[in-house]
């Protein structure tokens, strides 16, 4: 670990503290129609949009007619994503002459996408046509970041009013969401990205002449050596900078190309890494405070965001302590720290970015549910992995996903008041709403979809040898991981992968698109049923036995309550993969 | 629900055509407007001839050039194939192909008289990508020697050369310092022209 290392992740931490206040507030006029200095741009846009789409604006929903919406929508244009690559050998802006997406990978694909997940089982540059990432999948990472971003509103809303049944219009929120919000970040972003040297082009790939042509030995059709002499490399272009912009801001994470963020074309210098981490947090952050301001108790706002920044570092510092220590199995290799170079566990990492920067994504990408990588956590020391598992596994409530990391966090402060009022005897409120039964067992339904989606199909799989064993890159220890990793970034709408695994098979391809569904929609279902449930309620006025929402005692308390729950469901899992692996790597044991 | 059905059909289609359609051949036309090199790859070409992208690495294997690091993208630095090995820490044939790499390094540097030092450890590893354009300050100059008598240039001229090309971090803050082994090697070329 190096000074300048902390100091690069104390400045990132700086900037989200520093963007997340006006965003929050930005955010929150947004959500609640009140005048902002994009309406005389977009105020006429959303009236078009409307009358040709049929939106009654000012018809608000009950959170049943809000849910159904949100599922008639994700419905409809998942179809269409599906559709487009079926197709996309027929339709324009296809230069390489790509054939259409097999039916289970293209399956896969729309739920990945529908989703927010972004699990990609397939080689962007050899699979998708430029159309298919531009209309089907980049459209996707707007559409799903929007409606996750409604459903925060439509939650914080529950908290907010009173009396009342129903909690806004899904329509409205989600092209609020879009035009006001995601929308104008991402042209300005994408363009800052074409500054660093992210392609922005429909040009066929190019060809370039290699200064030294190399002699290659590859196996010929019937599988003896041949000797080859390579004098070209093709370089693959695209439409990667708009891609990029909201691929990062909407925590989708689906790269344009297959190494995602590691890739240069994606992400070609520090800078341009930094805006992309930034760029994850950002609306997620700002949501905290949207949240403190619409509920009327900024402070509030805070103590959660509090919570967030502990498990933030509670993160990155085992992250980049363990990839800075390096390899133990590797001899004869300079691996320390020295002027010249930062030296740590370099399998799977770039140069541009070395450890500090790489620990700092994996942990930021999986705190939110964005999945983008910058480098490969598959390589990535056993403890130094276990990371953006665990941060997963939390739910992925550290700022968490647009939207998603905000309702989730929230069911968790439900939770947190839920057990203060138990153990002071009292009946637990949340900002002067009561918490009762319905409210807690929705809650509980929540939490517990997540771990048994991700136990259950992770223990099936490992007793399938066919199905499930063959597709590992890793034996022992590490094979558990990347089977457990998979399904947890699945269930959590993460994206990222221990990527050895080889997930284009039926088999992963129809189980992942099962698990990411269900992660996405089953829970999604519970928790509106708590937010139109709270709206009904009385707003009591705060006694001497109220618990306070703006303390730091409460976000020790929120803090503990996430790790607990987290821990005691994965904690054996855990010591099957990453912890025995860890313990029988530093005995010298490969496998 | 009828209703809302036929909504939803609208709003996917129309916002298809906005965001799926509208945005991204927006951006396009204003990164060529504003940025056309940097939009179409930062490609370099030498007498017209196109020889690679200042961002995407290539392949240098030879004892007369820097060599870049290992890649896991196809054969090597296939750069319509990005890849990384996705070879775990205590996978065994991880650490065999280091071993082998660094028995590489040893018994090539050993040749003109410096095979003792560790080999600096991004010359041993795959980066993520697979195409990645830079080596650590430490592999440049662990190659000097090398690369000196291969060329039969004074071991200075080289250093001065790779200290010419150090890119430090970004702003002095951000990043790691690092040499991009296209541009290092293309000047290499350039100075052994000038020297004949």
């Amino acid at each position: 670990m190096t000074a300048n290392g902390w100091f690069q992740i104390a400045l990132f931490f700086l900037l989200i503290v520093l963007i997340a206040r006006p965003l929050g507030i930005y955010m929150a006029n947004v959500f609640e129609r009140r005048k902002t200095f994009l309406d005389p741009v977009l105020i006429p846009i959303e009236r078009i949009l409307y009358r040709l789409t049929g939106v009654e604006a000012d018809k608000e929903m009950r959170w049943t007619e809000y849910g159904i919406a949100m599922l008639l929508f994700s419905l409809v244009s998942m179809l269409l994503v599906y559709l487009i690559q079926r197709v996309q050998a027929w339709l324009p802006w296809n230069p390489q002459h790509l054939p259409n997406v097999p039916a289970v990978l293209a399956l896969n694909t729309a739920a990945s996408f529908t989703t927010n997940t972004n699990w990609q089982s397939y080689v962007p540059e050899t699979t998708m046509t430029y159309l298919t990432q531009m209309a089907g999948l980049a459209y996707h990472n707007f559409a799903s970041a929007a409606v996750g971003m409604a459903l925060a509103i439509a939650f914080i809303r529950g908290i907010s009013r009173r009396e009342q049944n129903t909690l806004g219009n899904f329509w409205v929120d989600v092209t609020r969401a879009t035009l006001w919000v995601l929308l104008p970040i991402s042209i300005v972003f994408a363009l800052a990205l074409v500054s660093q040297g992210v392609v922005q082009n429909l040009h066929p790939y190019s060809t370039a002449h290699l200064v030294e042509p190399q002699k290659v030995v590859a196996p010929d059709s019937a599988g003896r050596p041949l000797s080859q002499v390579i004098t070209t490399q093709t370089i693959a272009q695209g439409p990667v900078a708009s891609q990029e912009a909201i691929k990062m801001l909407g925590t989708n994470g689906g790269g344009f190309f297959n190494t995602n963020s590691a890739h240069p074309f994606e992400n070609p210098t520090p800078l341009s890494n930094l805006l992309e981490m930034l760029a994850i947090f950002a609306i997620s952050a700002g949501l905290t405070v949207t949240m403190g301001h619409m509920t009327g108790s900024p402070l509030h706002g805070w103590a959660v965001f509090a919570a967030m920044g502990i498990l933030f570092f509670a993160g990155i510092t085992p992250a980049y302590w363990a990839e800075a220590r390096g390899n133990p199995l590797m001899h004869g290799v300079a691996q320390q720290t020295t002027e010249t170079q930062t030296g740590g566990n370099m399998e799977g990492k770039e140069v541009r970015f070395g450890i500090a920067n790489t620990a700092l994504f994996a942990t930021v990408t999986t705190d939110a549910s964005c999945g983008a990588v910058n480098g490969m956590h598959d390589s990535f020391t056993p403890l130094g992995g276990m990371v953006p598992m665990v941060n997963i596994m939390l739910g992925e409530i550290v700022f968490g996903g647009v939207g998603a990391g905000m309702y989730g966090m929230l069911i968790f402060v439900v939770l947190s008041v839920f057990i203060a009022g138990l153990m002071v005897g009292r009946t637990p409120e949340y900002l002067g709403k009561k918490i009762e039964a319905y409210d807690v067992k929705m809650a509980m339904l929540y939490v517990l979809i997540f771990p048994l989606l991700i136990l259950c199909f992770s223990a099936a799989t490992v007793l399938l040898p066919h199905l499930g064993l063959s597709s590992l890159a890793n034996a022992g220890p590490h094979g558990l991981s990347e089977i457990l990793y998979a399904f947890s970034s699945a269930a959590g709408n993460n994206g990222s992968a221990f990527a050895g695994l080889n997930a284009n098979t039926n088999y992963f391809n129809l189980t992942l698109a099962i698990v990411m569904l269900c992660g996405r929609f089953l829970m999604i279902v519970p928790m509106l049923a708590v937010a139109g449930n709270l709206a009904r309620k009385k707003i009591a006025p705060a006694s001497a036995g109220t618990f306070p929402v703006t303390t730091p005692l409460f976000t020790i308390l929120l803090t503990g309550v996430i790790v607990i729950v987290g821990a005691l469901t994965f904690f054996p899992a855990l010591t099957l993969g990453p912890i025995l692996e860890h313990l029988l790597m530093y005995a010298g044991r490969t496998f | 629900m009828r209703k809302q059905f036929i909504t939803a059909c609208l709003y996917t289609l129309v916002t298809t055509l906005l965001l799926g359609l509208g945005y991204p051949l927006a951006v396009t036309g204003l990164a060529h407007l504003l940025m056309p090199a940097k939009a179409n790859g930062e490609l370099i070409t030498q007498n017209g001839v196109l020889v690679g992208s200042k961002l995407i690495g290539q392949p240098f294997t030879g004892s007369g050039y820097f060599n870049s690091r290992p890649s896991a993208a196809g054969s090597g630095y296939d750069a319509s194939n990005s890849s990384g090995s996705n070879l775990g820490p205590s996978n065994a044939s991880l650490i065999a192909r280091v071993d082998q790499s660094v028995q590489f390094w040893k018994n090539r540097e050993a040749k003109v008289g410096s095979g003792n030092a560790n080999v600096p450890v991004d010359l041993v590893t795959t980066s993520a990508s697979g195409l990645d354009p830079d080596i650590t300050v430490a592999a440049a100059e662990y190659q000097i020697p090398s690369v000196a008598h291969a060329r039969r240039l004074p071991a200075d001229q080289v250093k001065h050369l790779v200290q010419a090309h150090i890119e430090s971090r970004q702003f002095g803050i951000l990043g790691e310092p690092r040499v991009n082994v296209l541009e290092l090697n293309l000047a290499l070329d350039a100075l052994s022209a000038q020297q004949k």
